[in-house]
């Protein structure tokens, strides 16, 4: 039995209330005005009255518009016939094809029993030195591309996903511009990946509080191919788009906010999202990639401040370069000990002289006298830009390692380097130290 | 069952407001029902004849008008063998056995025992008919792994009063509910003992004789801990930090190092993925004090952040009720939690339900006492029978922004006694450990001489002085003894303060070593030296970093130990102005 309201007391930001009974808590209605229909879920109960906020937004619904409870909550279908479609933020289609009504199955569900995950132990080849040497990108991980607007993030989201060796992209699109939108769309068929994506795209013109569902939507789908033995790859962008539509749904329902408008809870609502990322004991894995955009280029601003808190390691972008000063990967260490002896050792060294010489940069920039050593680590600094840190490069790990162990060759001494004894005599390039001392 | 029902009279989030008739008791537990199933919450505020309370699960599909079933009890931990080597949910759940029910995904609702029930333990009793025991008194013990686990008459014999034991059972194996005593206290009351107990998790266990002041170093093998900054035994610590600076690695490696009986893990709102490593990995290894598995001394109390958020606050609450029982056995336990501040922001997210006044950040007003309170639970104790035990607790504070002039992390340091503040500026330099050098401290007393330790501080903060200076007048500007000073800070950093967390040996430094090197270390730092030129002195250093990091690399006692000694002396003697 469907029950029907017509009489709306409050319409506020995108939150409306109607006196009803027997409505449960999250359950999802139908609110049809003279703009068309809508979906909305309910916030909240308190004493006979009920809140809903409407996903398709406030504008136009009338005190008299209609309102149908639906007896269930958000539920997305999922079949194999999900493949290669777009969908909305609500999940209707945004291709012109047929909707999907097959195996309806509920959004946002439990988490994982911790006693059934596995410790991830599949590193994710990108071909970008910058994550492969310094911050592997490792299966199950999840991870966001911090980076201000105007930074190439989704081209590199892209590049990502179509190097590595997964079963499936599922894109979630939050406040996406429609370009970007077709960049995205236009790549994966290009590179024959259209076939084993499927896209939810929420774009800046669509209402804000539709893009609310997009990640749980994309995850919901993408943890039942994940226990159908599927390795998952979720595309995210934007995720500060999703929080700011936190944000104003918080305000809207006249809650305290805790740091710069963002509610309290900012930190659980994320992570409730990324904590899908899992290596199932016995299934499938997902993996989540997101970009964060900073404001302000603030890593402190609470969205990619509670993120970083939350994902795996980060990778930060800037310049159209990924830093490797605020990029982490956590889970690199699961993996590099399995790689290359010299990994490691290859990883710490460099971004440690690197450190050095952005120091030197400092000091040059104040017009201080170069040492001998300040020119060496400036010609390394150079080196480590142009040949590593550029994104154009596209070589596997072990060519990249090689070429690490070169650019220190050619501009340091081995005991300069603080590497240990017995990896320099294995894999320091002697000739060019040769070279070079000549 | 109590027959105390209330009905829903609204639902935002997991905060219930419900209508009830009969009485109810601050903080006791209730059950909404949702058709069969029974969401677990808690009482946390009664305003006339409404009480709001918090739920430990998702509240979906919650209506007005549903029933909600009291308990008359407070939220309890169960206490007794079969605790170690479990990993439990923030309500106590054991997570593999409910696995084992429920699959891959955590099922509201499904509450399980967390002791098992049927497995038996081998009885020894202690006392005979006829002795008269109070609170913390043993009525025998039982094996748990490498552990007498002792029995204890019930903790809620009031202070100061002693029962008599009427019947104590022989020798012979029991399971947790068997009823291995029965005791008659003054008034006549006649009450029964069982190999467990259920103790509010909230109410400190105090059953012992007094309170010690913690003296005792608990060395951690990670030098810059036991060396410069230590830790007690019985003592308090934080470990704040922003995102990625290592909190977690610190505490995974101090569960593995740590010179304890037993250690609990509290993760606390953290990521899922970093208990599986502790819980997957430990079994494999083995516990160098005791031959067995790691696992064996390890208990893991795990809430991630993903878990419903109400149980985040039970979780480290659970944890440290554990924590005291062991203590209660003479056994020196220590309670890792990651993150404290996941536990101040779910006091944050009822209070902003519950329309409290905020305070600053919008943490409640009483979260300054909430932590203390928490901490004050460590501590060495003198028990009833003269043995000692204590608890250490060791936090991680996660500030927002990474800026320390925050509410969590200043309650904490308020009442802690040791503060390992990690940087940014380090992390990002792959400095690990990143704790600073000069910004941490410890009231306790460490592993070395006091007067080492303050000779290699000195140098560390001349060192720093040096390099502020330097990027004012530049190296140029700087004589050339600065550099020097400025070398040797740096040299200290790279080849003690520094630890290879990955590498086998370099990981755990024992606190015999850390004598041993440190002493020798401060010998270098005091040696004047002269070079001919700044270029010269920085090469010296990096030549000494390259062998003393070699050193750190091999066993100590070895051939190769004590042929790279002499190599950094010799190096030394080089360069060594004698006056
Ligand atoms: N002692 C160490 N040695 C080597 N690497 C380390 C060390 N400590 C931290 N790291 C590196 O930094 C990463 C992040 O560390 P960790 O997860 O402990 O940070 P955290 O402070 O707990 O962050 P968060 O607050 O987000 O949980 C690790 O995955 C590891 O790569
Ligand atoms: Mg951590």
């Amino acid at each position: 039995m469907h029950r029907v309201y017509h009489r709306i007391e409050r319409i506020a930001g995108n939150v409306i209330t109607v006196q009803a009974t027997g409505v449960a808590y999250r359950e999802l209605a139908q609110v049809t005005s003279a703009r068309g229909v809508s979906l909305a879920q309910v916030i909240r109960l308190e004493g006979g009255r009920v809140d809903l906020q409407v996903f398709a937004g406030s504008r136009g619904i009338a005190t008299d518009s209609q309102v149908r409870f639906l007896g269930h909550t958000m539920q997305v279908p999922f079949s194999q016939s999900l493949l290669g479609r777009v969908f909305t933020g609500g999940g209707q289609p945004r291709d012109g094809g047929p909707p999907i009504h097959e195996n309806p199955i509920g959004i946002g569900g439990p988490s994982v029993n911790p006693a059934k995950r596995i410790i991830p132990r599949n590193m994710v080849r990108t071909g970008i030195p910058m994550i492969d040497v310094f911050n592997t990108l490792v299966e199950s991980q999840k991870l966001p591309i911090f980076s201000v607007a105007g930074e190439p993030y989704n081209p590199l989201l892209a590049r990502i996903a179509l190097q590595a060796e997964v079963d499936l992209i599922i894109l979630g699109g939050m406040g996406l511009k429609h370009d970007d939108y077709l960049f995205f769309r236009d790549t994966l068929e290009r590179e024959g990946a259209l076939s084993r994506s499927i896209l939810f795209i929420h774009t800046a013109a669509d209402p804000i509080v539709e893009c609310l569902l997009v990640p749980d939507i994309c995850l919901a789908v993408a943890e039942q191919f994940a226990l159908k033995n599927q390795r998952v790859l979720v595309l995210l962008t934007d995720m500060t788009n999703f929080a700011d539509a936190l944000k104003e749904i918080a305000i809207t329902m006249e809650q305290i906010p805790s740091n710069r408008g963002y509610p309290g809870d900012l930190y659980s609502q994320l992570a409730a999202r990324y904590e899908k990322a899992v290596d199932f004991d016995t299934a499938g894995s997902i993996t989540i990639l997101a970009v964060t955009t900073m404001p302000g280029d603030d890593v402190t601003h609470p969205v990619p401040d509670n993120t970083g808190y939350i994902t795996e390691g980060q990778f930060y972008l800037r310049n159209g370069r990924i830093e490797p000063f605020g990029s982490l990967s956590r889970l690199k260490q699961l993996v590099n000990s399995r790689t290359r002896e010299d990994h490691r050792t290859i990883m710490n060294t460099m971004i440690q002289l690197y450190a050095g010489y952005k120091e030197t940069l400092e000091k040059q920039a104040m017009g201080f006298r170069m040492s001998d050593w300040d020119r060496k680590l400036l010609k390394y600094g150079r080196l480590f830009e142009d040949r590593m840190m550029d994104l154009r490069v596209n070589i596997p790990l072990e060519q990249a390692l090689d070429l690490g162990w070169r650019i220190l060759a050619e501009c340091f001494e081995p005991a300069e380097t603080a590497i240990p004894t017995r990896l320099i005599e294995k894999f320091w390039p002697g000739n060019i130290a040769a070279a070079t001392a000549a | 069952m109590s027959d105390n029902i209330g009905k829903i009279v609204g639902v935002n989030g997991n905060l219930l407001t419900v209508e009830f008739e009969k009485p109810v008791v601050q903080n006791e537990v209730a059950y909404a029902r949702l058709g069969d199933l029974r969401l677990k919450s808690e009482v946390i505020r009664v305003r006339g004849h409404y009480a709001e309370m918090q739920v430990f699960e998702d509240t979906t599909g919650l209506k007005e008008g549903d029933r909600v079933e009291f308990t008359g009890e407070l939220l309890s931990a169960e206490l007794g063998p079969g605790l170690l080597a479990q990993v439990f949910d923030g309500l106590q759940n054991p997570l593999p056995k409910l696995a084992e029910e429920c699959g891959f995904f955590l099922k509201r609702g499904h509450y399980l025992d967390a002791l098992p029930r049927d497995r038996r333990w081998a009885f020894t009793p202690t006392v005979e008919t006829g002795a008269s025991v109070t609170a913390g008194d043993a009525l025998g013990w039982v094996p748990e792994g490498i552990f007498r686990h002792r029995i204890f008459a019930p903790f809620s014999i009031p202070r100061g009063e002693r029962w008599t034991v009427e019947e104590i059972a022989p020798a012979g194996e029991y399971a947790v509910e068997h009823v291995v005593a029965r005791l008659r206290d003054p008034r006549g009351g006649r009450h029964e003992a069982r190999l467990f107990q259920r103790w509010p998790v909230k109410i400190p266990i105090r059953a012992f004789a007094e309170r010690l002041r913690p003296t005792e170093p608990l060395t951690t093998k990670i030098r810059i801990i036991d060396t410069l900054f230590p830790v007690a035994r019985g003592g308090t610590y934080c470990i704040p930090g922003p995102f990625g600076a290592g909190k977690t690695v610190l505490q995974q490696l101090t569960s593995r190092y740590a010179d304890v009986d037993i250690v609990i893990v509290a993760a606390c709102g953290e990521r899922a993925g970093e208990v599986v490593e502790t819980l997957r990995e430990f079994p494999e290894l083995v516990d160098p004090r005791t031959g067995r598995s790691l696992m064996e001394r390890t208990l893991i109390i795990c809430n991630t952040s993903s878990m419903p958020v109400a149980a985040r606050e039970a979780s480290v609450y659970t944890a440290v009720t554990i924590a005291e029982y062991y203590r209660q056995m003479g056994l020196n336990v220590l309670l890792l939690a990651d993150s404290t501040s996941r536990w101040a922001q779910a006091l944050r997210e009822m209070s902003g339900r519950l329309e409290e006044i905020p305070g600053e950040e919008a943490f409640p007003a009483y979260l300054e006492s909430v932590i203390a309170a928490f901490y004050e639970r460590a501590g060495v104790v003198r028990l009833n029978d003269g043995s000692t035990g204590s608890v250490t607790i060791g936090g991680t504070v996660s500030p927002a922004g990474g800026n320390f002039e925050e509410p969590v992390t200043q309650s904490t340091l308020k009442v802690v006694g040791a503060f390992h503040g990690l940087s940014r500026e380090r992390s990002d330099q792959r400095r690990y450990p990143a704790i600073h050098p000069l910004e941490s401290w410890s009231k306790y007393e460490g592993v070395v001489l006091v007067d080492q330790v303050a000779a290699a501080r000195d140098v560390l903060f001349r060192g720093n002085d040096v390099n502020q200076m330097m990027k004012v007048v530049g190296e140029e500007g700087t004589s050339i003894d600065d550099f020097v000073v400025y070398l040797k800070a740096e040299f200290l950093d790279a080849v003690y303060l520094q630890q290879d967390a990955y590498h086998p040996v370099d990981a755990a430094t024992s606190p015999e070593r850390q004598r041993y090197v440190f002493e020798r270390l401060v010998r270098i730092l005091k040696t004047p030296m002269r070079f001919e030129s700044k270029d010269a002195a920085r090469r010296f250093f990096q030549r000494l970093t390259q062998t003393v990091k070699d050193w750190n690399r091999v066993e100590m006692g070895g051939a190769e130990f004590a042929e790279i000694e002499r190599r950094v002396e010799a190096m030394v003697a080089e360069v060594a102005e004698y006056a």
